[in-house]
């Protein structure tokens, strides 16, 4: 497949917490291939967060390198960084984290505003994509007139709107009953089998079962095939 | 692929930065209080020291304003007939009309007042521009003959003849019966003065009448009021020909000195108040960065998710400014109606004259804007260097 998508080399970041020196990712190496369905597992504190962060071009490395499409992203300012996670990621959060004061569809066209995309394209677009995660007839409605599901449902479409490289998403099932995150799972496995490729960070094993690659994260270091290491979770 | 991501409309931030305001109308409205008082009373205080200069530069100008005067301020100087037919002499004059002044007691029937009595010739009706409503004015007739006629003041007219037309009647000026030939037209009053309740006289009656033949003061009207510095040179020239060395005794004044004066008695009274204005104008901007620090710290979450999904600093940094200059432009244009409307309050309910000029309106509200950047700087500045991942954490 040439080179891959993501290409992570003994990426290293450290946090300074109450004076003491946090490894938050240790000599972290990860490779992601295009169309992949990947899921990365860890207890809270074991840095999955920081390579969240990390992944999304949130946050840049102390060592090692990030090469996304063959670009490195540690020797990027900060508004490379935002147009990268502008036109290459999207990011579906726990919490839908939508703006409560838009509309869904004004939800989903954000990041096309920030891309300059003329009004009218946006709008269209921004239709488009509520009507692939079946919300059509809610485009008018405020976050707090949906329900869970319909709201992730909105973040999704919101992050799929600009055409991202990468679906990123933490947690997306964290605050849904277990029926819609089974829907939303569902979402998510139609949308790698269209080709998208998706990142999934959870500590729930059984959602992480879902994806067709699991690595886990343990204190800042990565495990390829979270299989052998199920031990270590006694998650559920 | 396309990698640079264009900057965010100015329209669609406007947009976005009215939909915000909405979204928080009281606390929109309060902020936007100190920018409509600022901007209002700029408005309402300039407009009335502007009105009130006006009135007075009127009242002035009303006088003639191709007018000079002279006046002796010592006895020792006298103007005696042939030197005033002297400066009448002078190039740029076209008039001259010498006056005797004092107070007379008049009486008719049982009316009896003390008025202020000018006795001067015929040329003066031209050189104070003053007009008779009804009879004539005074001729160089009755000068020569010294003849009992009398014009009176409006104001004196309606006293003691009411209604009647007091043409052809008689009136006892200091016991002596005069024939009233004539009324002037209204000319209002100014700086305190009302300028109706005169008898006018011949001067060589009037002279008589206050019992002294000191002419202490003669007016000149100037053939071209653009020439006036010219003619103002002539005639002090010429007073200096005639009254050598004694330059302290007499005085040559024109309207256009009274006029510089006062407008700059205005025109401190103008930027002072203005000056005033402008400090409460300051006091709203300093609400404005206020709720503006609020409302980022409020919405460090909204800020987290729009960078997240790919604004830059600059987006979040207009997205911000334009929000503050919105409230205070939103708050000037709201200050300038509320101006325009108490100064129309206030002129009709005081009877003061008021002049809304369109340089202070577009001045202040020029101002309210400026205002917004400059306060609306520092909280969208903080606003764009947040972290987005601190930012997304934040409840």
């Amino acid at each position: 497949m040439g080179t891959p998508m993501i290409e992570i080399k003994n990426m290293m970041k450290t946090y300074k917490l109450g004076g003491e020196t946090v490894n938050a990712l240790n000599n972290v190496s990860l490779e992601i291939e295009k169309g992949e369905f990947l899921a990365i597992i860890g207890p809270s504190g074991s840095g999955k967060s920081t390579l969240m962060n990390m992944l999304g071009c949130l946050d840049r490395p102390d060592q090692g390198t990030y090469k996304l499409d063959g670009k490195d992203i540690g020797k990027m300012d900060d508004n490379q960084l935002a147009a990268i996670r502008n036109q290459k990621i999207g990011f579906i959060f726990q919490n839908f984290n939508l703006l409560t004061k838009l509309t869904a569809v004004e939800n989903v066209e954000l990041p096309l505003l920030y891309a300059g995309v003329s009004t009218k394209e946006r709008r269209e677009r921004a239709l488009d994509g509520l009507n692939k995660v079946g919300l059509k007839e809610r485009a008018g409605h405020l976050p707090s007139q949906l329900s869970g599901g319909q709201q992730q449902r909105v973040a999704i479409a919101r992050a799929l709107a600009s055409q991202p490289a990468i679906l990123l998403a933490d947690e997306p099932t964290g605050a849904l009953d277990s029926k819609t995150s089974k829907e939303i799972l569902q979402l998510m496995k139609e949308l790698n089998e269209a080709g998208h490729t998706i990142i999934l960070i959870t500590h729930d094993l059984e959602i992480a079962k879902q994806a067709k690659r699991m690595v886990s994260i343990q204190d800042g270091e990565l495990h390829e095939n979270g299989g052998e290491l199920l031990g270590h979770f006694a998650v559920h | 692929m396309k990698m640079e991501v264009s900057c965010l409309g100015i329209l669609q931030s406007i947009k976005m930065a009215l939909k915000s305001i909405k979204s928080n109308k009281l606390r929109s409205v309060l902020t936007m209080l100190g920018i409509i008082i600022g901007v209002a009373s700029v408005i309402v205080l300039v407009s009335i020291a502007q009105g009130s200069t006006k009135s007075v530069t009127s009242s002035i100008n009303s006088l003639g304003t191709n007018l000079l005067t002279v006046n002796t301020y010592s006895t020792d100087i006298e103007l005696s007939e042939d030197k005033i037919s002297e400066l009448g002499d002078l190039n740029g004059v076209e008039a001259i009309s010498p006056v005797v002044s004092g107070r007379v007691n008049l009486k008719k029937d049982r009316t009896a007042s003390q008025v202020s009595l000018t006795g001067t010739n015929a040329a003066y009706s031209d050189v104070r521009d003053t007009e008779v409503s009804q009879g004539r004015f005074i001729t160089d007739l009755d000068v020569e003959y010294r003849q009992k006629v009398v014009v009176l003041g409006s104001e004196t007219a309606s006293t003691f003849f009411g209604t009647d037309n007091p043409v052809g009647q008689y009136i006892q000026v200091e016991g002596t019966s005069f024939k009233v030939v004539g009324v002037l037209a209204s000319k209002g009053s100014s700086l305190g003065q009302s300028g109706d309740n005169v008898v006018i006289v011949p001067l060589s009656t009037g002279q008589r009448l206050v019992g002294s033949t000191v002419i202490s003061t003669v007016y000149l009207q100037a053939k071209d009021e653009n020439q006036m510095d010219f003619v103002m040179n002539e005639v002090k020239m010429k007073m200096a020909d005639l009254y050598p060395g004694k330059s302290d005794d007499y005085g040559v004044t024109n309207q256009q000195d009274v006029m510089d004066t006062m407008s700059s008695v205005t025109d401190t009274m103008t930027m002072l108040l203005g000056g005033i204005a402008s400090i409460s104008l300051l006091v709203g901007g300093i609400g404005i960065m206020n709720i503006m620090l609020v409302s980022v710290s409020e919405r460090t979450k909204e800020i987290g998710i729009r960078k997240a999904i790919g604004a830059k600093r600059r987006d979040i940094l207009l997205q911000f400014l334009i929000e503050s200059v919105v409230l205070s432009a939103l708050g000037g244009l709201i200050g300038v109606l509320i101006g325009l409307g108490l100064g129309k309050i206030v002129s009709s309910l005081m009877s003061i004259s008021i002049s809304f000029s369109s340089t202070v309106i577009l001045a202040s509200f020029l101002f309210s804007l400026v205002v917004g950047v400059v306060f609306g700087m520092f909280p969208a500045n903080k606003a764009s260097k947040l972290n987005p991942i601190q930012a997304l954490r934040y409840e």
